[in-house]
Formats: C-alpha cells, sequence, structure tokens
C-alpha cells in the first residue's frame, strides 16, 4: 500500500502543480488573482479534442495549436478586459470568475453537456515499485518538471524574467527603471494561459470533456496557492504535493470517503493556514517569491 | 406637411392592426399537450426527447389518440429540468411547464435528487406524470404512503434501484461464475465502486447483504464523486486489495475516466455492474477503446425482448447516430398514456390514472405493467420473468452486445435472439492464471 500511495500522490502532485504553475505565475507577478485560468484549460482541452477528432491532426500539431489559440484568447482576453481594471482587485476577480462563466456556456453551447474523451498521447503503462502508472500520468509529470525548469531558465537566466521579476518586487521603480510594467504584465499573462493550455492538453485526456471541468481545478489551485503562499511558485509546487497526497491517503485508508477527498484536502489546508496564515512559503521568504 | 404626415401615420397602423383581425380565423386544432421534461443539454434529455418525438410521430401519423369520438394529435413541449447541475432548475421546468405551458401529461425525469421536488409539484396539479429515469423505490413508495396525492405518478423505467440490485447480482453471479470456471478461484474477491448518489445507497446496502451468500468476499467499497475525474487511486486500491471483480454503480460522468483508466491500466478486476456511460455509443470514442469489456446493466440492446425491440432500436441508430438508453423509455411511456387515455375515453386524470393502473402492454423494452395498489411500491414498472427483465450489455472489440440473460435459457429460461457470450477482459485471464 505504501508504494500505492507513494506513486499515486506523486503523479496526481504533478497534475495539481501544473495546473497551478501558471496562476501561480500571473498572481506572483501582476497581481491579478484570474479566475479564469482553469477556463483556459478548458478551452485548451476542447481545442485538442476538436482538433484531434475532428480535423484529424496528430498529437503535437493538435497540441501546438490548441496552445497557440488558448494564448491568443488569453491575450485578447487580458487586453479587452482585465487590462482595464487591473488595478481593481475586488473587480478583476468578479470579472475572471465571469469570463470563466462565459467560457463554460460557449463550450456548452458548442459540444453540448456530453462528456467527451480527449485522446491520450501515449497509450499503456509502466509498473513502478509494483503500482501501475499510465504513461500519459508520467509524461505530465515530465512536463511539470520540464515547465518547473523552463520556468527558472526563464525567470533567473533571461532579460524578460529579470524584467518581470522587477515588476513582481516593486511596479513603480521598475517603470522608473525603463520596463514597461503593462507590456511584463501582458507578457506574464500569456506565459500564465500558455500553461494553462499545457496544463489541458497533458491533463484533459487523463480526464473527462465537459463544460463544467474547469471547476473543480480551479478550487484545487486557488487552494494550493493559497497553502503554498501567495506569489511562492515554490510553495505552489509544495503545495500542490501536499493535497495530492492527502487525496491519496482519504482514498487508501478511508475508502468509502473517497468522494470527499477533495473537502478533506482542503481541510488541511484551513488547519496549515489557522497556524500559519501567510501560507507555507508566504512572507517570511519575501525576497525568493518567484 | 407635418399634420399630412401624421394622419398617414396613424393610417398606416391602424391597417397594421386591421388586416390580421380580418383574416380568417385559423381552425385550432386540439392537442394534447405532453411535457417532456428532462436535462435537455445532456444525452439523458435528449434521448428523452427524441423517444418522445418518436412515439408522437408514429401516433399522429395513425391518426393521432382517440379521446371519446374526438381523434387528438399529440403536441409535445420541451421542459428543461437542467438537472445535472441544479434541482431548483428543475422545480422552476416543472413549474414552468404545468402553469405556463399548460402540458396535460408529462413524462421524463433523470437524478432522483431532482425527480422528487418535480413529482411534488406535479401531483399538486394532479398532473400525471411518466417517470423516465430516476430510480429510487422512494418515488413509488410516495404512492403507497399518500395514494390521493401521489396516485399521478407512475415510473416507466428503469427498474426501481432494488430491482437494478437484484439484475446486477444476477449478471454478476454469471460474472462469478466465469471467473471461478475460466481462473480457477473458489472464492472471488469484489470490490464495490459506487458513485456516492442516493441511487445508490440501496445497492450497496444489497450489495454487503446478498455478496458473501454468493459465495464472494468483499475485499473494500470505494465511494467516488458522481463528477470524480480520476480515479487512479481508487483503481491502484482495487487492484492492492486483489479483487478479481468490481461491481460498479456508476451514474454520472465519473463512468469515462472509470472505463478508461481501468482498460489503460489493465487493472486485473472484470468490471460489471451499472455504468449509464457505457451505454451510450460515444463510450467508445471517449474512452479511446479503453472501455473494452466493460459491462453494464442496460434496457436496450439489438435483441428481440419483444417484436417491437429491434425496429425500436435501429430506427433510434439511424435516426440519431446513437444507442438509446433507457431515458428513451419516454417512447413507450407515450404509448402506455395512449392506450391508458383511450380506454379512458377522456383527459381526466382520475380516469387516466384507474386506466394506466391496468397497463399491460408491449413495449420496446419488455412486457409492461404496473406494482398494483396493495404493494410497497405502487405504479412501478414490474420486473421479473415475463415482464421487464433489463439487459447486461458487454463492449466487445467496439459492438454493445447483450450477454444476460445469458445463452442456453440459463436464468428462468430465458435467452433474447441475438444474445452472446460473455467475455472476460484477456488481462484479467492473464494476470490470475499467471499466479
Amino acid at each position: 500500500m505504501f508504494e500505492a500511495i507513494l506513486i499515486n500522490g506523486a503523479m496526481l502532485g504533478g497534475i495539481y502543480a501544473l495546473l497551478a504553475l501558471g496562476f501561480s505565475l500571473i498572481f506572483g507577478v501582476a497581481k491579478i488573482i484570474n479566475l479564469a485560468h482553469t477556463a483556459f484549460y478548458m478551452l485548451a482541452a476542447y481545442a485538442i479534442f476538436t482538433s484531434a477528432h475532428l480535423l484529424g491532426l496528430s498529437a503535437i500539431p493538435s497540441i501546438a495549436l490548441s496552445v497557440v489559440l488558448t494564448t491568443l484568447i488569453g491575450i485578447g482576453t487580458y487586453k479587452l478586459f482585465i487590462e482595464r481594471v487591473r488595478e481593481h482587485e475586488t473587480t478583476v476577480l468578479i470579472l475572471t470568475l465571469a469570463l470563466a462563466l462565459v467560457f463554460q456556456e460557449c463550450m456548452l453551447l458548442a459540444f453540448g453537456g456530453h462528456f467527451l474523451g480527449a485522446p491520450s498521447f501515449v497509450s499503456g503503462y509502466v509498473e513502478l515499485l509494483g503500482v501501475r502508472v499510465s504513461n500519459q500520468h508520467l509524461l505530465t509529470f515530465g512536463v511539470v518538471l520540464a515547465s518547473l525548469f523552463g520556468i527558472w531558465v526563464l525567470l533567473s537566466k533571461s532579460k524578460l524574467g529579470i524584467a518581470i521579476r522587477a515588476v513582481a518586487q516593486d511596479r513603480e521603480i521598475a517603470n522608473l527603471m525603463g520596463i514597461n510594467v503593462g507590456r511584463m504584465c501582458l507578457m506574464t499573462m500569456a506565459i500564465a494561459v500558455a500553461m494553462a493550455a499545457i496544463s489541458g492538453a497533458m491533463v484533459a485526456p487523463i480526464f473527462v470533456l465537459e463544460p463544467r471541468m474547469w471547476m473543480y481545478p480551479l478550487i484545487m489551485i486557488l487552494a494550493v496557492v493559497v497553502l503554498g503562499g501567495l506569489g511562492s511558485i515554490k510553495g505552489s509546487v509544495a503545495a500542490a504535493f501536499i493535497l495530492a497526497y492527502t487525496e491519496t491517503l482519504v482514498v487508501f485508508l478511508v475508502p468509502v470517503g473517497s468522494f470527499i477527498k477533495g473537502a478533506v484536502a482542503l481541510a488541511v489546508m484551513v488547519a496549515v493556514l489557522l497556524i500559519r496564515p501567510e501560507g507555507l512559503f508566504g512572507v517570511a521568504f519575501e525576497e525568493e517569491r518567484l | 406637411m407635418k399634420k399630412g404626415l401624421m394622419t398617414v401615420l396613424v393610417l398606416c397602423v391602424l391597417a397594421l392592426v386591421a388586416i390580421p383581425a380580418c383574416a380568417p380565423a385559423e381552425p385550432q386544432v386540439e392537442t394534447i399537450k405532453i411535457g417532456v421534461i428532462g436535462p435537455m443539454a445532456f444525452v439523458q434529455g435528449e434521448h428523452h426527447w427524441h423517444g418522445a418525438e418518436m412515439a408522437r410521430d408514429e401516433i399522429n401519423e395513425a391518426g393521432g389518440i382517440k379521446v371519446g369520438e374526438l381523434m387528438m394529435p399529440i403536441e409535445l413541449v420541451k421542459a428543461d429540468s437542467n438537472e445535472i447541475l441544479s434541482v431548483p432548475d428543475a422545480a422552476a421546468a416543472m413549474e414552468k411547464a404545468i402553469t405556463v405551458d399548460n402540458v396535460d401529461f408529462l413524462v421524463g425525469g433523470f437524478r432522483t435528487e431532482a425527480v422528487l421536488p418535480m413529482q411534488d409539484i406535479a401531483m399538486d396539479n394532479q398532473k400525471i406524470f411518466l417517470g423516465c429515469g430516476a430510480s429510487h423505490p422512494e418515488l413509488c413508495a410516495r404512492v403507497a404512503q399518500d395514494y390521493d396525492k401521489y396516485k399521478y405518478w407512475f415510473r416507466v423505467t428503469p427498474i426501481n434501484a432494488e430491482y437494478l440490485a437484484q439484475v446486477n447480482f444476477l449478471i454478476l453471479g454469471m460474472v462469478i461464475s466465469v471467473v471461478k470456471d475460466e481462473l480457477g478461484i473458489e472464492q472471488p474477491k469484489v470490490a464495490l465502486l459506487m458513485e456516492k448518489a442516493v441511487a445508490a445507497e440501496p445497492l450497496v446496502q444489497a450489495a454487503h447483504m446478498y455478496l458473501p451468500a454468493m459465495g464472494v468476499e468483499i475485499v473494500g467499497e470505494w465511494r467516488p464523486s458522481p463528477t470524480a475525474t480520476d480515479v487512479t487511486a481508487e483503481l491502484s486500491a482495487i487492484k492492492d486489495a486483489g479483487a478479481q471483480i468490481i461491481l460498479t454503480y456508476l451514474s454520472g460522468p465519473v463512468g469515462i475516466p472509470y472505463a478508461k483508466q481501468w482498460g489503460e491500466l489493465e487493472i486485473p478486476a472484470a468490471s460489471v455492474g451499472i455504468n449509464v456511460e457505457a451505454q451510450k455509443m460515444g463510450f467508445w470514442n471517449a474512452t479511446q477503446g479503453k472501455g473494452n469489456y466493460e459491462l453494464t446493466m442496460n434496457m436496450y440492446a439489438r435483441v428481440e425482448q419483444t417484436d417491437k425491440s429491434i425496429p425500436f432500436y435501429d430506427k433510434f441508430v439511424a435516426e440519431r447516430g446513437e444507442f438509446a438508453t433507457y431515458n428513451a423509455g419516454t417512447y413507450d411511456a407515450i404509448y402506455i398514456a395512449k392506450e391508458a387515455i383511450e380506454r379512458a375515453g377522456t383527459l381526466d386524470s382520475d380516469a387516466v390514472v384507474a386506466e394506466l393502473e391496468q397497463t399491460d402492454y408491449l413495449g420496446a423494452s419488455g412486457r409492461m405493467a404496473f406494482m398494483p395498489n396493495d404493494t410497497a411500491v405502487p405504479h412501478d414498472i414490474v420486473w421479473g420473468p415475463g415482464y421487464i427483465t433489463a439487459l447486461g450489455t458487454q463492449w466487445q472489440d467496439g459492438e454493445l452486445v447483450c450477454v444476460w440473460p445469458p445463452l442456453g435459457e440459463a436464468w428462468e429460461g430465458i435467452t433474447y435472439e441475438g444474445t452472446v457470450a460473455y467475455e472476460l477482459p484477456p488481462w484479467v485471464i492473464d494476470y490470475w492464471k499467471a499466479d
């Protein structure tokens, strides 16, 4: 049982981390709580379904097309709606939630409420420590690691990344230093939405496609970033695995309660926040918030 | 100039009003309005509607329903209950159908949680409501508890949850025999994987009561949410527990990731039970074929339960491009209502109720009659040999075939023409025989 918990928890943690990375990035830099983040994940998933099933494209072109398309939608959404109200946090919250609901209804209109399956890019399974893991889960885990590395390289080694971090640390000073704050927020939004789209590509084949598929992941990624410490990517990754292991423990130790595994994970989050309100890697690590 | 313009304008408006008023009145055809209430954005509601459409078209083509001396065509009214997402929406839809659309009868309903309040609204308005989706016995137990209020409710499909449990156990019994014979396991282990939903509770209780007597050991009970999207952990735990059989009750979307992940990981346990998603043609593509060998209870398959079964099945597939789920039982429901109205000779609800109670109708899913008033579940569809038996259907290489009642008339002397043998998944055989 221990091996099964270890492996299953790791795979689920990878999924949550991948979903939360982009969300944590846009909040950490642009201070935007984008409640439509998982709606972009949903759009990408439907885009992959459309390109694979209806247009007959293979895996790589499907992923590329859906990531590009979703990112463009994300950029358009930011320019048309979010940028105008960026300074008003409550307005951004409500606006992005409304946008998510609009996207949901659009998918309902276009595809109906039918439950669909996105194609897996790799089929079959391997056995790790005697536990069967699907190749799609392993691929997702690999993409999480690659994404983390990519973000680290971007933020620490590239001029764009340094500019993004400068904006995250102090917007006014960054502006005075000649950094175009608006453009940095736009670039961060584009990167965050692209990551949501990549999540859709990797995770959608594991789950089921339906217009409400963005809701539960939204709750979980909010829990992940709050538990990890708002704006801390390192914290988000750690929190993703904590919540994933909590859910997995419920399934294995209290199987009749597997329908509330999510609620138990959220209860753990609440318990941690009561002890440490800033989250696991919150204010105490200000200088490495990203 | 302005005065002249105003005069012309007034004359035009008067003309626009007068012309329709002078036109000869179109003769008003009196229709029987039947409300079809279901989650119309989902396959359940779509099949409610299409089953009703098929019945309407056939009946109207033949002249309509004879009410006394009058032939009245059927007019269908679509009522979107949205019950999968919102129970309050379902109640509102029922109210509208009755008070705004003024329907004479109602067919449909899907989620027990939503049908309970919808039933109350229909009963308060003394509207006959033929249920075509919710299985909880409570819906008919209410008829016994308060006959005068609830007598207008009849359940046409599916069979109630307790009968579903019995059929499930009969189908499970077939799988247990195959596991014993082919794998040489004397006491197979069964894992219960049943979504947390009201309609699942009778089945869970029945499983704990009866499975030990069937010579199996229950190794665990997993209760995922009906909307769970990942049950990999549950499947890992089931494999860890050493189960050779998984008994399912999955009516929600969880049925797709369950079957896909079960097949992808080749969990070495035969899957049997209720998986509503597996009743649909889209299941094969949604699981990318990984749902092969999934066995689910069903009400329709391409077998001859009656001489109406295969024509109904073929026509539904031809018109909709997909298999009929049990929600398409609105087809039989409307024919049952037609016969009751014709016998009563009136649309009066009480008179029609009295005739509905006498129903003995050969429908697409079998011989249909309702439980008498002196039983615990009056107005419930009768289940058993010679009546509705339900079916066990298994996906075999892209085809959904009937495997229960089994070949050889092994159950009550019944085997429907077109039935084939049940197949254990090959990876299950390889895994357990290698041991």
